[in-house]
């Protein structure tokens, strides 16, 4: 992890320029970019491949499109019919797939990135199984239709997040990243066990319902799920960009980030709230589909090998994950929720991973 | 810390100001056994059908027919006596897991124990159509032990061995895969949803005594494992170089590290299902009383777990119509005693 640093500063810029993979420090006035070449390269590919696969979800189904009639079909030049299945029946599952990817990875980098431990994510911090409570509850004992689910499934992980960051919260000392994953963890025990319950005591067509919802799919989604989450990115993700400058101070502890200027305790809230609506946006249109938001952060950072918190490229991960895990359980000969694809997926690679940057010593 | 590696207790004596602290420790151990058997008689008394107190002893050396000794044997004795079981391998297992990979968030469930045990059972479950309790015991060992030695092999590659991080995200992966499948394989038919749901939740109520006997010899080799590793994974906290320099092997404690934690959570897994929570939330609490040092904290742990789940058990029996199961009940009481502690500012970090 350590084979290119970045270049704190700037200042040591010269003699990193020697190496192969270097970053340069672009400013235009008050605003300067870290340029970093294999970071630029990591995102285009991971998106070229999201997009890809995307493409492929699109064509995939009783009536097969073949790639190059989808995208003539997307941008308008197709035929009547292939435009309908396109843009209409299959488009909004393939972009919801793709929203879902993007919010868990990006998610799962500010949480990992803001406890500095990669089991701070939102599948074992409780929101998670938050959104899930939400979502058993208005299934198994309300009994409301599919809007009235996905409403309670964002209300459990909204006031799930709620509750851990007040309880982690204490006057004077606020939030320290790892008692509010402590907390966290807490709260995920709490809420599975409540979700254990809640399955062992319904009805077994119920419950069976309920199984398919928790382990998060893609299966008829429209754009009735495909818009407001993509209204809730337009905001989200540009807000978790411009916080991430601090986030990567953030990791040198509280006291360093203090001293470089960062106002800890405001940029965590801000961040914190970034993160939830994330998970909750995305748990309202899938399901909580597991993984994502655990492996694709570990994902980018070996991608890229850069250490400390890299969004973007997490976020495509996640979106370049959830959509070849949607494509994969689309192709497979029996009912598999892409959550269980994602799964398997995720974790394969992840040890791959490990056990590939292991031989060269890395990691 | 370093002091309490360098040399065992017994074989120099110990500092002036060290004497008080140990006593406290020493007398804080003996309080934990007199509460363990004032909750084994507990747990022999209180039910849906409450046996007095002094009946039990009586009940439970010479049956005697009665109903009260009905109770006491066929009901309360063999959850009483698997829930010591289960509480221990689950304390120890925490404890050496969270030292061994320096991670205080570690916990039977994350180094992909629980998962292998659980796909193993929902392979079980789906493909064998037993529904025999002994064969879903054997196969979840089997699962967690592959599980475990998986995690291992590929935490293990490369120059630095197993390190704590790369051990934990290892974890992370098998853990996501196995229960991905489990999932999928659970969500393929009604039958199998039907018979893992109920598997899935960790209960010690109308298990056969005869799994403590099976899952018995496991239990004892791991609580040996465990007192004995405790010295060298002191020295390892220290990390490997400063261990190594203190005489500690890492890669071969590692790996009986492992081990231990095969042992203790396949066994505890097999005998109650998954119980989650306890392996995370004792040894957290022991560090809290008597600091890191492992020689202290694997017999605390050793102890207050049996008695934190056999609690867990009476409180399930008596809280709700019917019964809860210990494993939900586990996870309700635990969690807000240990986010009371977390409150507190008593966390310590490894």
């Amino acid at each position: 992890m350590s084979a290119s640093t970045k270049t704190p500063g700037g200042a040591p810029l010269e003699k990193a320029a020697g190496r192969a993979m270097t970053s340069r420090v672009v400013r235009a006035g008050a605003v300067s970019v870290r340029w970093e070449p294999r970071v630029a390269a990591v995102c285009a590919a991971l998106a070229l491949f999201a997009a890809g696969a995307a493409v492929l979800v699109v064509g995939s189904g009783d009536f097969p499109i073949s790639p190059p009639d989808v995208v003539a079909a997307l941008v308008g030049q197709g035929d009547r019919a292939t435009e309908f299945i396109v843009q209409t029946l299959r488009l909004p599952r393939a972009v919801t797939g793709l929203l879902v990817g993007l919010a868990l990875g990006l998610s799962g980098a500010i949480f990992q990135s803001m406890s500095r431990n990669p089991l701070g994510s939102p599948d074992l911090i409780g929101f998670t199984q938050g959104g899930a409570s939400g979502a058993l509850l208005q299934i198994l004992v309300f009994g409301g239709g599919a809007v009235a689910i996905t409403a309670s499934s964002a209300a459990g992980a909204v006031l799930t997040a709620l509750a851990v960051y007040l309880v982690a919260y204490r006057r004077g000392g606020g939030v320290v990243g790892v008692r509010l994953v402590l907390i966290g963890v807490a709260a995920a025990a709490m809420l599975q066990a409540l979700n254990s319950y809640l399955i062992t005591r319904a009805e077994l067509t119920e419950a069976y319902e309920a199984a398919f919802w928790l382990t998060g799919s893609l299966n008829g989604r429209d754009w009735d799920q495909a818009v407001p989450l993509a209204i809730a990115l337009a905001v989200l993700v540009p807000a978790a960009l411009v916080l991430s400058r601090s986030l990567g101070m953030g990791e040198l502890g509280d006291d360093a980030a203090q001293a470089l200027g960062v106002r800890v305790q405001r940029t965590r809230l801000l961040l914190v709230i970034v993160g939830v609506g994330l998970v909750a946006a995305a748990t309202a249109a899938a399901g909580p589909v597991p993984f994502v938001a655990l492996a694709a952060p570990q994902l980018a950072r070996r991608l890229t090998r850069r250490a400390g918190a890299q969004l973007l490229p997490a976020a495509l991960t996640g979106a370049a994950l959830l959509a070849c895990g949607d494509l994969i359980s689309l192709h497979l000969p029996v009912a598999i929720p892409v959550g269980v694809v994602t799964g398997v997926l995720g974790g394969v690679y992840l040890a791959w991973l490990l056990a590939a940057s292991g031989r060269r010593g890395m990691g | 810390m370093l002091s309490s590696v360098r040399k065992p207790p017994t074989a120099e004596p110990p500092p002036k100001a060290a004497v008080p602290r140990r006593a406290g420790r020493w007398g804080g151990l003996l309080l934990l056994v007199a509460a363990l058997l004032l909750t084994i008689v507990a747990s022999f008394a209180i039910g849906a059908e409450s046996v007095p107190f002094g009946r039990v002893l009586p009940s439970v050396l010479s049956p005697d027919g009665t109903q009260h000794s009905l109770i006491v044997h066929e009901l309360r004795l063999p959850r009483t006596v698997l829930g010591i079981l289960v509480g221990i391998s689950l304390g120890l297992a925490g404890a050496v897991m969270q030292a061994l990979t320096r991670n205080p968030l570690a916990e039977p469930g994350l180094l992909g124990v629980n998962g292998g045990a659980a796909l193993a059972v929902v392979v079980v479950i789906g493909f064998f159509d037993v529904d025999e309790v002994l064969v879903y015991v054997w196969a979840a060992f089997a699962g967690a032990g592959g599980a475990a030695v998986l995690v291992y092999a590929i935490g293990a590659r490369g120059r630095g061995g197993a390190s704590p991080a790369r051990l934990v995200l290892a974890g992370a992966a098998v853990n996501a895969v196995f229960s991905a499948l489990t999932a999928g394989l659970m969500l393929l038919t009604p039958q199998n949803f039907n018979g893992f749901r109920f598997w899935q939740v960790g209960y010690l109520a109308g298990r056969d005594l005869g799994i403590f006997w099976r899952v018995l010899p496991f239990v004892v080799a791991g609580v040996v494992l465990a007192l004995v590793l405790a010295r060298p994974l002191n020295a390892l906290g220290l990390g490997d170089d400063a261990g190594r320099a203190l005489g500690a092997r890492p890669g071969r404690t590692r790996a009986l590290g492992a081990l231990t934690i095969v042992l203790l959570c396949g066994a505890a897994t097999a005998a109650a299902g998954p119980i989650t929570f306890l392996g995370l939330a004792v040894p957290f609490i022991v560090r809290a009383l008597v600091g890191p040092d492992l020689r202290w904290v694997v017999p605390f742990s050793l102890l207050l777990a049996p008695v934190l789940l056999l609690w867990a058990d009476i409180a399930g029996r008596v809280v709700a119509p019917g019964e809860l199961e210990t494993g939900i009940v586990t996870a309700f009481v635990g969690a807000p005693l240990f986010i009371v502690m977390v409150r507190r500012g008593r966390t310590r970090e490894l």
